[in-house]
This record gives structure tokens, sequence and C-alpha cells, in this order.
């Protein structure tokens, strides 16, 4: 069962979601919910099932799996709350949510700080605008690895691998472990861009030629890839003629480059960065919206999921001491409520502390006239705050009642007040 | 035999130090561009008896997902990796899988277990 209001919410399961709602509750932040959008918490890591993990935090080599596994238990023991199979619809800078899942249903709620961690997704074929025609067999890289390591499919049998990024390569070798051939690892730059060792014990072990300053010219093939046109590029990645190479094989792979994702960030009238893609963020890791700050590859994106797991705390730390801080504002806070004949009060809001420094005037007007001697009345519930005789009251003619400072001790315990007037 | 020197990357963490490793034949005589001192172990290790971890997935029934994600509990000997991955293709688990649960003992008679890496409940 969702509540109404949150301390912190989380948008995200992965690393720094998970690190940042387990940082939050340790800080001190009551109610922590954590919104996926997946049927189960911990992200891209859940596909990653290679080891790799965890040498910063854990000093250990975990697979992304037994890595996430570690942040979920934690989750689960502080009772940090999850709404899964989830989608944020939008956010509001006031930070009010708009969800939907098969659970819930259409969800509103309200967080004192939301955490942004949606992660990043992959470049695709349209964004690096490979020509050819358009037949089936054009995946991205991590897409292939969820169909390869979760769901159970081999998208191919002869694959050429596009980026020599860490995600390509690791794709690489999994393939060939799962049997098929990967006839050619391309990268267009002149230097590998993922880690070294992932070079080392993913293509030279399994003998998987890379070919650096090359990179796909033409795709081809009608209901299906039949082949790709590899060419070498010069200094400007401007193919060479005459280095043209068809390499046949049944599927492309494309790991070349990922983007945050910060649609929501947009809806949340959140700043971006234009070189991260990311929100602009402070050193606690909040975003130009009071209240709602972002982590992980959402915010650029990192080559170690250690370092999103710690920017993840960061955040989650930030958010929990922003929501307490929140909380105790609000508590000082008193509502003013237009009770019988009021139609509104000016201010709607105040702080009840605010009486230790002077006494607080109200203004309001009234719906309708009575010509006749009145009480204009201050109440907490059915006890009497404070009130004053005025000789009538009219809707053109503001109304105004002071709360003296002596109702100090008498505000303190309101929630709300409600102003009225009644004849005497 | 002759001295020789062969150029590794180090894998054992992302550093990747490019080492140069003096060796004649499987003795190591010397290693340098190491930051520390798994390098030298990875080096001596490379010329007597290579071993990679090996993370791949076996199949299981009934559960959330039709695949669950193993790995060597430590690494395995390089050159029966392809001999391995047939060995696992045979297993087939029934979910719950557990975190830990040992998956293939012994596997192949090297001492090595392969463990599932991730909780994999059963579908309700």
């Amino acid at each position: 069962m969702l509540k109404q209001k949150y301390d912190v919410v989380v948008i995200g399961s992965g690393p720094a979601g998970l690190a940042a709602a387990i940082e939050a509750k340790k800080t001190g932040a009551e109610d922590v919910l954590i919104i996926e959008r997946a049927k189960e918490l911990g992200g891209i890591l859940q596909q990653c099932i290679h080891n790799g993990f965890g040498v910063e935090i854990f000093k250990e080599d975990l697979p992304g799996p037994a890595y996430a596994q570690r942040f979920i238990d934690q989750v689960e023991e502080l009772g940090v709350e999850t709404l899964l199979d989830a989608m944020v619809l939008d956010i509001t800078p006031a930070r009010h949510i708009y969800a939907i899942s098969k659970w819930s249903g259409f969800a509103e709620l309200d967080a004192r700080a939301i955490v942004l961690a949606m992660g990043c997704r992959e470049r695709t074929r349209a964004q690096i605008r490979i020509p050819g025609t358009r037949p089936a067999g054009v995946y991205t890289a991590g897409t292939a690895q969820r169909f390869v390591n979760i769901e159970g499919y081999m998208p191919g049998n002869r694959f050429v691998i596009l980026g020599s990024g860490d995600i390509g390569m690791i794709m690489a070798r999994r393939l060939t472990f799962e049997g098929a051939k990967v006839e050619r690892v391309l990268e267009i730059m002149p230097f590998l861009t993922g880690l070294t060792r992932n070079y080392v014990q993913c293509l030279l072990d399994w003998d998987i030629p890379l070919q650096l300053s090359h990179t796909v010219s033409r795709i081809l093939g009608n209901r299906r890839v039949e082949a790709v046109e590899a060419v070498q590029v010069d200094e400007k990645w401007q193919p060479i003629p005459g280095t043209e190479e068809i390499i046949p094989c049944d599927t492309l792979l494309l790991s070349v480059g990922l983007i945050p994702e910060n649609e929501l960030s947009r809806k949340a009238g959140v700043a971006l960065d234009p070189v991260t893609g990311g929100p602009y963020v402070d050193e606690g890791m909040q975003t130009s919206v009071p209240g709602i700050f972002a982590a992980g590859n959402v915010v650029h994106v990192y080559d170690l999921v250690d370092w999103v797991t710690e920017a993840g705390f960061l955040a989650g730390r930030s958010a929990a001491k922003f929501a307490i801080a929140e909380r105790k504002r609000t508590a000082r806070q008193v509502k003013l409520q237009p009770g019988d004949n009021i139609r509104y009060i000016v201010p709607h809001v105040m702080d009840k502390e605010s009486l230790a420094e002077s006494d607080q005037r109200l203004q309001m007007r009234v719906i309708k006239p009575i010509e006749e001697k009145v009480w204009v009345e201050v109440l907490d519930g059915e006890n009497l705050v404070t009130r004053k005789s005025q000789r009538y009251v009219r809707p053109g003619e503001m109304v105004t009642v002071d709360i003296p400072q002596k109702a100090y001790d008498a505000v303190q315990k309101a929630d709300t007040l409600t102003v009225r007037v009644v004849r005497r | 035999m002759a001295e020789e020197v062969t150029k590794m990357i180090c894998i054992t963490c992302p550093v990747g130090c490019t080492l140069e490793v003096t060796h004649e034949g499987k003795t190591l005589i010397k290693v340098d561009g190491n930051q520390c001192k798994k390098g030298i172990e990875y080096a001596e290790n490379e010329l007597t008896d290579p071993r990679r971890m090996v993370p791949t997935t076996v199949k299981v029934r009934g559960g959330v997902h039709p695949l669950v994600p193993v790995c060597t509990a430590a690494p395995f000997p390089k050159p029966r990796v392809f001999d391995l991955l047939a060995e696992l293709r045979k297993v087939e688990l029934q979910a719950p899988v557990k975190i830990g649960q040992v998956v293939l003992e012994n596997a192949l008679g090297t001492g090595v277990d392969v463990v599932a890496t991730r909780n994999l409940p059963a579908v309700n």
C-alpha cells in the first residue's frame, strides 16, 4: 500500500538508486520508496553476469547480480519500500510524482526529496547514421546482453561488433562462450575505448580480432543482415577509399556510447549540462531544483560501478538531510483555513515560531455581508485562540484579525487554525 | 632454453598494468611494469597455469527467468573453458535458486566449483 507522502523517493533501482535509498534510510529518512520500471530490483547489473564489480567497495571481484544482491539485501533489511513494474509519468518541481503500475494503478504521491537514478541508455543505429538497408539483426550490445543472459535467446550466429567499449568486448566473449562466431570488433577511434583488461580477457584470450580506426560503412541484407561493409577511417573519421571490406555476418551489435536518460529530469524542470547530457549538480548531488537530487549514470556515464554506488550514497545522504529539514520546517507550520463566511485568508500558512517575534496579522474577505455586530474568531478545532469584535462585515471591505504573542502556547498545539465570522 | 621477454596485460584489477615479463620457458625471471605484487603472481600463473573466472548461465525450470547466472568460484584453467561451458549446458536447476548455491561441484575434476551468482525466485 503506497503512502501519500514519503521523505525520499528514489527513481530507479540500479546501483545508484539502491545506494541512495540505503543511505537515505541510514541518514534518518523515515519513509523511503524506490520506484522501478522492471519487475525486479538491480537494474542493468542483473544482466551484467560477468565479474569485475566491487573491487573498490568490497575488495572483492563480484559478478553484477551478486554485487546488486548485497544492496538488495540491505534495502530489504532497512525496510525501504519498493514499487516494481512501475512507470513514473511525471515529476513536478514541487516534487509531486505521478506513476502507474499494475499493482498501484494510477498513483500520485509527494516526496520531501527525490533522487533521480534512471541511469542511461544506449546509442542506436539512428544516432550514428549507418547507411545501408534496414534488415533485422542490428542490435545494441546491451539489448543483446539481456536476450542472452536473462531471456535465454541468441540474437544470431555470426557477429560483427561495432565499438570497443566494455559492453561490446564483454558481449564478444559472451557470444563466443555461447557458441557464436564473432568475426570482428571494429573501433572508429585509433585506440581502445574500454578497459585494457577487457581487451585481454574478452578478445585476446579467445582470438577475437579487433580493428582500430575502422567503422561500418554500410549494412547489407534485405530481411536479415547478410554482411557489413567495414572501412578504415582517417584521423577525421573519414572513410579511406579502397579499404572497404565485406564481412559476412547475420548480426551487427552496436556498442557506440551511452546517453544519460533525463526525460523525467526535464519534466521536473531540472537544468541539464549539454556536455554530459545530465543535470547540473552541486557537491551534494542536488540539481538546479531544490529537493531534487541525481546520482549515477543519469548525471554522467561512469566506467566503474563502484563509483556509481558512491555517488548514490552521497545523493541519498543529501536527500535525507533535505527531507528531514523539510519535515522540521513544515512541522512548525500551521495552516490557516477559511471557516464560516470566510472566502480566503492571507497568509495561507504561518510559522508557529513567528509569534515569538511579534503578533501576526491575518487578512481575509467574507463571503456574505452581515450588517450587525459579529465576532471574528480564530479557532483550533473548537478551542478559541483569539477573537475580535466588529460592527459589521462586507465582502468589499477586507477584514483583519491579529493573533497575539500571548497565544503562542495555544498555537503550538494546532495543525490548522480556522477563522470564522459569527453574529454576536 | 633462452631467456625471452613477453608483454602481458595484468587483468587482476581495472588498472590493467602492462607487464614486461622476462622468463625462460615457464620459469619466471622478473616482471617490470607492475604497480602491485598481484602483477608478479599474475605473470607467474600466465606462464605456468593460465586461469580465468568463467561467468555464464545455466537453465532453470520454474523460475522468474529461464536462466540463472553462474560463475566459477575461483579462476579456472583457461584451456578447458570450452569443456566447462559444454558441461554447464547439460545442467538444469529447479527454482528457487539461492545465491552461492553450488551448480557444478569440482568441475571437470579441477577442484573448482561453479556457483549461482543471484537469487532466482520461483514463479508464483
